[in-house]
């Protein structure tokens, strides 16, 4: 995923001349291309997060759309801050990419599980929040990125995430919920980031008849669309690698209780979140092991059968 | 103009707004004064009525909590009008407590220590990227250099040769809850500085030559960031301020008022 995001981000700062690259120290074998062919407007800061970010958030205020490049928690957590204060407060044209969601680098342990992120992105004012499920969407988040003007947080995979969706598939709009199946059924697993192809796998054999939707975008996220999919599919499961709170599960129950409540949404749906727990993961494991032990697998029980 | 009888205007303005709006943080708006006022009578080039201008020099205030000295030297070189800094720290002024860039002429807010040179070390690489003549400069507080970011973005600035970088350390050494050497050690602070790899200049802070002097030569630098080091008081140009850590909080009353502007008289 993080390789096809980086040769996406190539060819739009072929097109693009105010694209920017820094990296934290991290990206090795992804960012040389983009070194090599852009010398100017790549830069490694170092193994300094905060420094980076206050430097990504001049460059930006001088006109660059500035991409930080590092991993897990170390341009957001680490320097949460200065993406407030020096990013968000200007709008500033920053995007802040982190490879490793969830538990990609399972164990490397606490320091590099990403599971927390979603919620303090998200609760940023001015910052969009992309996450990409498989390398097709990394590459739409990769354009819809360059052309957009603001702080935008990209959370990708690690390497080798299956391609899921079908060369067909309808193209990735921000806010909206990105279609991979449609079914006749009540049932509808919402779920976003690298865990969806496990997620089909799960489905197809546990022969759940489900509408599959992914979020490359959690926020903006169309209220009108997720009420929508409600309606037509009122029992919903939301699945994701990150922790229950104020993550992607709670993103959509806070669009879907607006809606309820200013009547949009006429019925209120039955929503289950499969999340991590308000708890840290201590033991190693490779990311399906950590997934199962969050308890992140779907289980037949959580969706309606004939 | 002189920047001798600027700085004093300056001082006189500024502490009429704390005194009006019983703020804080007079001591080291005070301690800066001089600086502002070498900086706006003819180092900086920018343009009041066009505060935006691409080829401007940019001025960050690092120690965002004295702004009202940078926004009374603003207002009276024309970025905005006199009578906006009537309503410092009111009901829906644009004039923060702590310094904000919605203000014209004003290039970043501030309030959190340590967010300055980073910042400023992003508009430098800019220039330098963009082959751009302006200069970056920032004003840093004594305190704020506890702050790690700080000495990352030195280690960046020397490393990239920012050489059109210059951090003024407003060094008045008292910080918040004591002197800084008491706090938690500097010195040798312009050793930390030159090992870092920047140039220095250890100056009187009040001493408008020398200030002017040291901007000379920042200008010359060819390879690194510059970094000068003011050495200041706090309080500085009233007698019962100087010198003294209450005036990090206090707001002077309607006679200290009349005295300060008694010993800052035109």
């Amino acid at each position: 995923m993080r390789t096809a995001f980086i040769n996406q981000l190539i060819e739009e700062a072929a097109r693009n001349e105010r694209i920017f690259l820094i990296v934290g120290d991290l990206g090795y074998n992804v960012v040389e291309p983009f070194r090599d062919r852009f010398p100017e407007r790549f830069l490694n800061a170092g193994i300094a997060e905060q420094n980076m970010t206050g430097v990504a958030a001049g460059l930006a205020r001088e006109g660059y759309n500035v991409y930080i490049y590092s991993i897990a928690n170390f341009p957001t957590l680490r320097c949460i801050e200065q993406i407030r204060n020096d990013v968000c407060y200007y709008s500033g044209n920053v995007k802040i990419v982190a490879v490793g969601a969830g538990y990609a680098y399972g164990s490397l342990g606490v320091s590099h599980h990403a599971t927390e992120d979603v919620a303090v992105m998200r609760a940023l004012p001015q910052m969009a929040v992309a996450s990409p499920s498989d390398p097709s969407e990394a590459r739409a988040v990769a354009t819809l990125s360059a052309a957009y003007d603001g702080p935008m947080y990209i959370r990708l995979g690690k390497a080798g995430e299956k391609q899921v969706f079908p060369s067909g598939a309808s193209p990735v709009e921000m806010g909206q919920p990105h279609c991979l199946r449609e079914a006749e059924s009540p049932n509808l697993l919402l779920t976003s980031g690298s865990i969806l192809s496990e997620a089909v796998t799960q489905i197809e054999s546990l022969g759940i008849d489900t509408a599959v939707y992914t979020l490359p975008f959690i926020k903006p996220l169309s209220a009108d669309a997720l009420v929508q999919l409600a309606e037509m599919h009122p029992n919903i499961v939301v699945l994701e690698e990150h922790q229950k709170s104020g993550g992607i599960g709670s993103a959509v129950i806070e669009q879907l209780s607006d809606a309820f409540a200013d009547g949009t949404l006429k019925a209120w749906p039955r929503i289950r979140r499969v999340a991590t727990g308000d708890c840290y993961l201590s033991t190693a494991g490779s990311e399906p092991y950590m997934r199962r032990k969050a308890g992140l697998t779907l289980l037949r029980e959580y969706f309606e059968t004939k | 103009m002189t920047s001798i009888e600027f700085a004093k205007r300056i001082r006189r303005t500024a502490i009429s707004m704390v005194h009006r709006a019983h703020a804080s943080h007079i001591g080291g708006a005070l301690s800066m004064t001089d600086i502002l006022a070498v900086l706006y009578s003819d180092r900086l080039n920018v343009r009041p009525a066009e505060p935006q201008w691409e080829g401007r020099d940019r001025l960050l205030l690092s120690k965002g909590h004295a702004c009202v000295s940078l926004y009374a030297a603003l207002a009276l070189k024309g970025f905005f009008p006199e009578e906006w800094l009537d309503t410092y720290g009111t009901d829906g002024s644009l004039l923060l407590s702590h310094i904000s860039h919605h203000v014209p002429g004003v290039e970043m807010s501030a309030g959190s220590l340590g967010h300055g040179l980073p910042y400023a070390a992003g508009l430098a690489l800019a220039a330098k990227r963009k082959h751009q003549p302006h200069r970056v400069y920032v004003i840093l507080g004594d305190g704020e250099m506890d702050e790690g970011s700080n000495w990352e973005a030195l280690l960046f600035a020397a490393h990239h040769r920012l050489n059109n970088l210059c951090a003024i350390i407003d060094y008045n050494k008292i910080q918040s809850l004591g002197d800084t050497n008491d706090v938690m050690r500097l010195e040798p602070l312009a050793d930390k500085f030159r090992a870092f790899g920047c140039a220095v200049a250890d100056i009187d802070g009040h001493n408008h030559e020398a200030l002017g002097d040291a901007f000379e030569s920042f200008i010359h630098e060819t390879e690194r960031p510059t970094v000068v080091i003011a050495n200041t008081v706090k309080g500085k140009g009233v007698s019962f301020m100087e010198d003294r850590l209450a005036w990090h909080y206090k707001s002077p009353d309607d006679e200290q008022y009349r005295q300060a502007m008694e010993e800052l008289a035109l």
